[in-house]
């Protein structure tokens, strides 16, 4: 391109801003049926948030009585009547992993779904613009407070305002600790001032960050920070649901009093900037798709009213795949909704969300509750005893997944002429089986000596870890003994 | 520089700036993210003035927080001692067989043992406590002077043929060959009658001629059939386990020049405690042996046969 344009605006001084200062968004106050989708699935989400950790579910007496904690001290993750370790941690990359195709799978059929509703950022930021409402009033009573000059009247409400951003931000990053502690405890500690350090240091973190991003950055976060809404663009196809301005309706726009002096006939946008005035990212959708529109559809809601209003059908914004707008540009009809949602795509990722949801499901019922893993010791491999029989030393882990203490029988299979006793008992009681008790919910390691006559071959054998309680259970780990000829192996 | 335009494709103004053709178009980073950066700038100013940060000639600068890695360690070491002065004063009233029959006692003994172990004796007695030639292996149920904690905790307080301790234990073998008390041949006969009472030759005529040499050196230490005495220090020969080794090189070497191997007494290097929990460290090592039992107790303890919580 030619740099001396004849287009070059002549206005233009060469003074270049690099830095652009946030054009503060006040969006107006809306009414309609996504507004009232968003009230519930904040309602939702910020129930579920505070309310998770006060739940309470009995495990009986070993085990803590909160339904859903992250007990990082003993390493425990508590769900319902789920409780992981940290060699189950699967189950937990599984979830994760669900989470993710789930996202693909909401992307590519309802478009940024995750940004326009359930995200946090988006939840707070949209309960923070409720309280500027509260406190400022509606959209131009902020514009009018924001030209305003500092006066006794705007640093109380400013004052006020940011209490109680900063309220709600206390309570949001003080509430994110209750999943780690016993909530009731925990409660009763930070109060008194006697809970761990890092409680306060979490909370303080948190409660900043909650104020600073939903109090202040707001579409910032999401415009600039977040990488999310960038991955997204890529997923979305000509088949996912965007928020959709039907320009082909639309426009030519004009207001009804310029339509009827027009010429030609104008389009249905009546250019009346409520779906710009309601925008929380404060974009014009009419511009078409864009990184800042989080598809919260409150445009389609003020856009509604507006046709409704001046007698127009509805849907002038509206959810709108890019195939669609196509035929309905050409004047064709558009896809049936389900045929849309149920296409390959959509199918193959759900069959693989779901896959991995019944995999874990079925491991998760698979799941033995007791564990036997064995460390032979390498130095020294074998000792030689006076008589010249040989000895192996092993260190055994048993693990009693159980809240309640089990006693276990350790066994010895293969190693025909051997015998095994622990450090705490003299050689002379060693014998084919021990029987061991391991606490609730506990690994307990335990030293065992494993003997055999001079002149043994080495082998390989197993040690079998047999519950002896009703409910049983089994489980067998291989090893093998070393005397000067060899391992076994 | 050039003037900034509007640029047909994006509707974005350009910054004027112009290369071969290249411009670059103008979308302004938010002036927060400008902010943030300042930020950035004046925080690390305060961090390489609080904490050390500037490398000087010798060392960097100390910084005003007086922050450094070794003053963390030694808060950690501090609260560790800290941590551990309970358990340790009770192990240093406790002797050395309360110790022993304490599960709770001998546990804290047995962890701190290992970790001073790793200091203090790994250097001969290898990582494992295999030992090696001329180190005696601590795993097995072979003991010069007694396997009870009590004759562990004494050979590591006072050592063997410790020069200068007057307590230390020590055993004199002859150097038979060197000293001219047997030939070469006879050094020879009495090998293959060690080796033939070990289990590891089959009867010879030299074994025989052996035996004879045997009762007239050897068995006034060692015994009449090799068993021993751990009052003299004198090793069981008729067992599977060689200090020096058991072959015909080994066994030749040790009875024409004798060994004397050395043990540090611990005593006055190590405190009282950590010399204890060795000693209970080594007693747990697979071949530790229980306490005689006084005389009027007619039997020892029956170990149990369920590990203890």
């Amino acid at each position: 391109m030619n740099a001396h344009d004849p287009k070059m605006s002549a206005d233009h001084s060469n003074e270049i801003g690099m830095y652009e200062k946030r054009k503060a968004v006040f969006p107006k106050a809306i009414d309609g049926a996504f507004r009232r989708f968003k009230w519930l699935v904040m309602a939702v989400c910020l129930a579920i948030y505070w309310g998770t950790p006060w739940i309470r579910w009995d495990r009986g007496s070993y085990a803590p009585d909160q339904a859903v904690l992250i007990d990082m001290a003993n390493r425990r993750f508590f769900m319902f009547n789920i409780e992981i370790w940290p060699h189950e941690f699967y189950f937990v990359a599984g979830l994760l992993i669900m989470a993710g195709i789930g996202l693909f799978l909401v992307t590519s059929v309802v478009g940024r779904a995750w940004c326009g509703y359930a995200c946090p950022q988006t939840v707070w930021t949209d309960l923070f613009q409720h309280v500027d409402r509260l406190i400022d009033g509606d959209r131009n009573a902020q514009l009018r407070l924001q030209k305003a000059p500092w006066g006794p009247a705007k640093i109380a409400r400013r004052g006020l305002k940011w209490g109680i951003y900063l309220g709600i931000s206390f309570a949001t990053g003080g509430a994110w600790i209750f999943y780690f502690a016993d909530a009731p405890t925990l409660q009763y500690e930070f109060w008194t001032g006697t809970a761990a350090p890092v409680a306060y240091a979490t909370t303080f973190v948190l409660t900043m960050t909650t104020f600073i991003f939903g109090g202040f950055m707001r579409e910032q976060v999401c415009i600039y920070m977040c990488p999310w809404p960038r991955i997204q663009t890529a997923m979305l196809d000509e088949k996912s649901l965007l928020v959709t301005y039907k320009d082909w309706r639309g426009e030519p726009r004009g207001s009804v009093k310029s339509a009827l002096k027009a010429a030609t006939p104008l389009g249905d946008c009546i250019d009346c900037m409520q779906c710009v005035a309601v925008c929380p990212t404060g974009i014009d959708i009419r511009e078409g798709p864009q990184i800042g529109c989080i598809t919260c559809a409150l445009c389609i809601d003020a856009c509604d009213k507006a046709m409704a209003d001046v007698g127009r059908p509805r849907g002038l914004i509206d959810y709108c795949t890019l195939d669609d707008a196509e035929r309905e540009k050409r004047g064709e009809t558009s896809v049936p909704i389900l045929k849309t949602v149920f296409r390959p795509r959509t199918l193959v990722y759900l069959g693989v969300w779901s896959g991995i949801g019944l995999a874990l499901l079925f491991a998760l019922g698979q799941r033995e509750r007791m564990d036997i893993s064995i460390a032979k010791d390498r130095n020294p491999e074998y000792v030689t005893l006076s008589d010249g029989s040989v000895r192996n030393a092993y260190t055994l882990k048993l693990r009693n997944m159980e809240s309640r203490p089990r006693t276990f029988r350790i066994e010895l299979r293969g190693l025909d002429n051997g015998t095994i006793y622990t450090d705490e008992m003299d050689s002379t009681a060693a014998r084919r089986q021990l029987t061991v008790e391991v606490p609730s919910d506990t690994t307990k390691p335990v030293r065992v000596y494993a003997l055999v006559p001079r002149g043994s071959a080495p082998a390989e054998f197993a040690l079998v870890l047999v519950a002896t309680d009703k409910e049983g259970g089994t489980d067998i780990s291989e090893t093998t003994f070393t005397t000067a000829q060899g391992n076994g192996q | 520089m050039s003037k900034p335009r509007l640029d047909d494709a994006t509707g974005v103004e350009t910054v004027g700036h112009e290369w071969d053709g290249i411009e670059e178009l103008n979308n302004p980073l938010p002036r927060w993210w400008l902010w943030s950066f300042y930020a950035c700038i004046v925080f690390a100013i305060g961090y390489s003035v609080v904490y050390p940060a500037i490398p000087m000639l010798n060392t960097a600068t100390a910084g005003t927080f007086g922050w450094s890695s070794r003053g963390d360690l030694d808060k950690e070491m501090k609260a560790e001692s800290l941590r551990t002065a309970a358990i340790r004063s009770e192990l240093d009233k406790a002797s050395i067989e309360q110790i022993a029959t304490d599960p709770r006692l001998r546990r804290a003994a047995i962890d701190g043992g290992r970790a001073a172990f790793k200091v203090n004796c790994i250097q001969c007695h290898g990582n494992g406590a295999a030992g090696s030639a001329g180190y005696p292996n601590l795993n097995d149920d072979d003991w010069l002077w007694g396997g009870d904690s009590a004759a562990i905790h004494q050979t590591l307080v006072n050592g063997i043929r410790q020069p200068g301790d007057d307590a230390t234990r020590m055993s004199m073998m002859p150097a038979f060959g060197r000293d001219g008390i047997l030939t070469a041949p006879q050094v020879q006969d009495v090998v293959s009658h060690v080796r033939l009472i070990a289990g590891e030759e089959k009867p010879s005529a030299s074994a025989q001629r052996g035996a004879e040499i045997y009762t007239a050196n050897c068995a006034v230490c060692h015994g009449a059939n090799g068993e021993g005495s751990r009052a003299v220090g004198a090793p069981k020969l008729s067992d599977a386990i060689w200090l020096y080794g058991g072959d015909r090189k080994a066994l030749t070497q040790t009875i024409t020049n004798a060994r004397y191997g050395v043990m540090p007494s611990w005593g006055n290097r190590l405190d009282p405690v950590t010399v204890k929990m060795l000693a209970t460290y080594v007693h747990s090592l697979g071949g530790g042996e229980a306490a005689p039992a006084p005389a009027a107790d007619p039997a020892a303890p029956v170990a149990p046969a369920t590990v203890a919580q």
